[in-house]
């Protein structure tokens, strides 16, 4: 379990089936850790290896999916053994994002019981979850949905036992210490605490996707009398979050 | 510009092309043809790529007109029948149809999963490079309803075309190969052996996104919720349950189960014609293997467009 606080220590790589090779660098989840998912991602991308199809960046991982008719797995695991040593370099400096969100009520269901779990305001547990500085480790699950890290470890609640079968898009949730900015509207079995109108995936605007793993995320509380007025430049394809990078 | 006119679709009729790739960091699915070998007999039937754009249907096969043009068709998929205006086509072969055609399609009676490719291709909009359709999130559109009218691509080909002797990969019976999996290792010792001893069957309870199967428990002592990271079609994962799920197509990008195989890429597309309820058995082998049957069933999609005949004239 500490191998992803050794920074430098060999990860694991494993074949999934013929078609995808992870690295696999423990089951953790810490920046460091993600730090040498995307360090590794970013130099695997620059490497061009003929076969490799894409990667997918994880938490504590990284899946790189492969041609089985082109490509040459001994050169492949050459590569990443070498690649996946390093310890994770300072990357480029990441797109920061300023996420509006409309805390609690009707966007947020689940906000009053987060706080009688921890003894809390519901203003003390939004100030808490806008209070932080989050980095995406990955985006999986649905098109578009960002799993946070860094939320302060005192809003970590266990998931709901019986799962929503359908939350709204664009949901804020917690699950166990992980946050997260939903996409679609799906089933989930996190806490909701809010809603952004900002579209993370919306195929019909350029760029279809805002979030990318290694990106860093803040969130500021919006007011439910913003939401109209926002909701509706992000339909028109506004991307409503600021940018700085 | 020629158009298929859905009549009458069954169930889960979809448009499927090999899948989207290269959007699957964030988040976008695969999806594409449960069956590739199916899809790549029908498209080479009429002149097509292997991997163009075709429609899939599920069981209970469908009813089409043409319209504002004429097309070659043809139909594969295991005992999956096709008649043009009333008359029935023998099986590997295409046929003419001309504007206003009725084209019936009768489902894959020998398994799940039929397609009915035209020539030119189905050309609706591509969507992140692909025209496959992922349901669940909507990515490239929907199920196939009556009335919906889908535009086919220019085509070259007129005359009908057949694959003479057998058109599909050599059978594999139940028996599908696996590799271990990332997680292989942390599984109960006799998880391993009991995953390639003892027979499994197809829930009913399955989809494009996962096959739900019956059989012993599979136990992974560490608990069955890891920490997520990447999965591929073929992965199969243990849940809580402990009864594993092998993923499909329309599968997420990511999985939170820890998998302990891995279905080699050649044998899923024989997997997912495999019908609820059927015996399957598992063996595993290692990577040359895996990756030879990969080349090998390449090399078979390649090939088929050499092999295709005239239809002789009757």
């Amino acid at each position: 379990m500490a191998i992803g606080d050794a920074a430098g220590a060999a990860p694991r790589i494993l074949d999934c089936g013929d078609t995808a090779v992870i690295v696999d660098f423990g089951n953790v989840i810490d920046p460091v850790t993600s730090a040498r998912v995307l360090a590794l991602d970013e130099a695997l991308v620059a490497a061009a290896l003929p076969g490799v199809v894409e990667t997918v960046p994880g938490y504590r991982s990284l899946m790189i999916h492969v041609d089985p008719g082109t490509v040459d797995h001994d050169a492949l695991y050459r590569l990443l053994e070498t690649l996946g040593r390093a310890p994770a370099a300072p990357r480029r400096v990441a797109r920061r994002w300023q996420v509006p969100v409309v805390y609690g009520g009707a966007f947020g269901e689940d906000l009053e019981d987060i706080a009688r779990r921890h003894d809390m305001t519901p203003d003390q547990v939004v100030r808490l979850h806008s209070g932080s500085l989050y980095r995406v480790y990955m985006v999986g699950f649905m098109p578009g949905f960002s799993y946070l890290g860094g939320m302060d470890p005192r809003l970590a609640t266990p998931r709901r036992e019986s799962p929503r079968l359908r939350v709204p898009a664009s949901a804020i949730a917690i699950g166990g210490a992980q946050t997260s900015v939903g996409s679609l509207p799906s089933p989930s079995g996190w806490h909701l605490i809010g809603r952004t109108p900002v579209r993370p995936f919306m195929p019909e605007r350029t760029p279809g996707f805002l979030f990318a793993p290694g990106d860093e995320i803040t969130f500021t509380a919006i007011s439910p009398a913003d939401w109209d007025e926002l909701d509706a430049a992000a339909a028109a394809g506004e991307r409503v979050a600021q940018v700085s990078a | 510009m020629t158009t298929l006119v859905v009549r009458k679709c069954a169930g889960f009729g979809t448009v499927q092309d090999a899948g989207r790739f290269g959007y699957r960091r964030f988040g976008v699915p695969v999806a594409g043809a449960m069956d590739r070998c199916a899809l790549a007999v029908a498209n080479t039937l009429v002149g097509n790529p292997p991997d163009a754009a075709a429609v899939e249907l599920v069981l209970a096969g469908g009813r089409f007109v043409l319209a504002d043009g004429p097309a070659l068709v043809a139909v594969a998929g295991p005992g999956a029948t096709l008649a043009v205006d009333g008359q029935t086509i023998p099986e590997c072969q295409s046929a003419r149809a001309a504007a206003g055609a009725e084209i019936a399609v009768g489902g894959a009676r020998g398994g799940l999963f039929a397609y009915l490719a035209v020539s030119g291709g189905i050309a609706v909009p591509e969507v992140m490079g692909s025209r496959s359709v992922h349901a669940r999130t909507g990515i490239g559109g929907a199920m196939l309803r009556a009335g919906e009218r889908l535009p086919v691509g220019p085509s070259r080909g007129t005359a009908p075309m057949c694959l003479p002797g057998p058109a599909m990969p050599p059978e594999g019976g139940a028996e599908f190969r696996i590799l271990a999996g990332p997680q292989f290792d942390e599984f109960e010792p006799q998880a391993g052996a009991l995953l390639c001893s003892e027979p499994f069957s197809i829930d009913t309870q399955s989809d494009r996104m996962a096959y739900r199967l019956r059989g012993p428990a599979l136990i992974h002592p560490g608990g069955h919720n890891i920490v997520s990271d990447g999965v591929v079609p073929g992965a199969i994962q243990v849940p809580g349950d402990m009864h594993p799920l092998v993923l499909m197509r329309d599968c997420q990008t990511t999985g939170g189960y820890p998998k302990i195989a891995t279905v080699i890429s050649a044998d899923l597309p024989r997997l997912a014609q495999t019908r609820p309820g059927r015996e399957i058995r598992f063996r595993m082998v290692a990577r040359p293997e895996a990756l030879a049957a990969a080349r090998a069933l390449r090399d078979w999609e390649q090939g088929l467009a050499d092999a295709l005949r005239p239809v002789a004239p009757r």
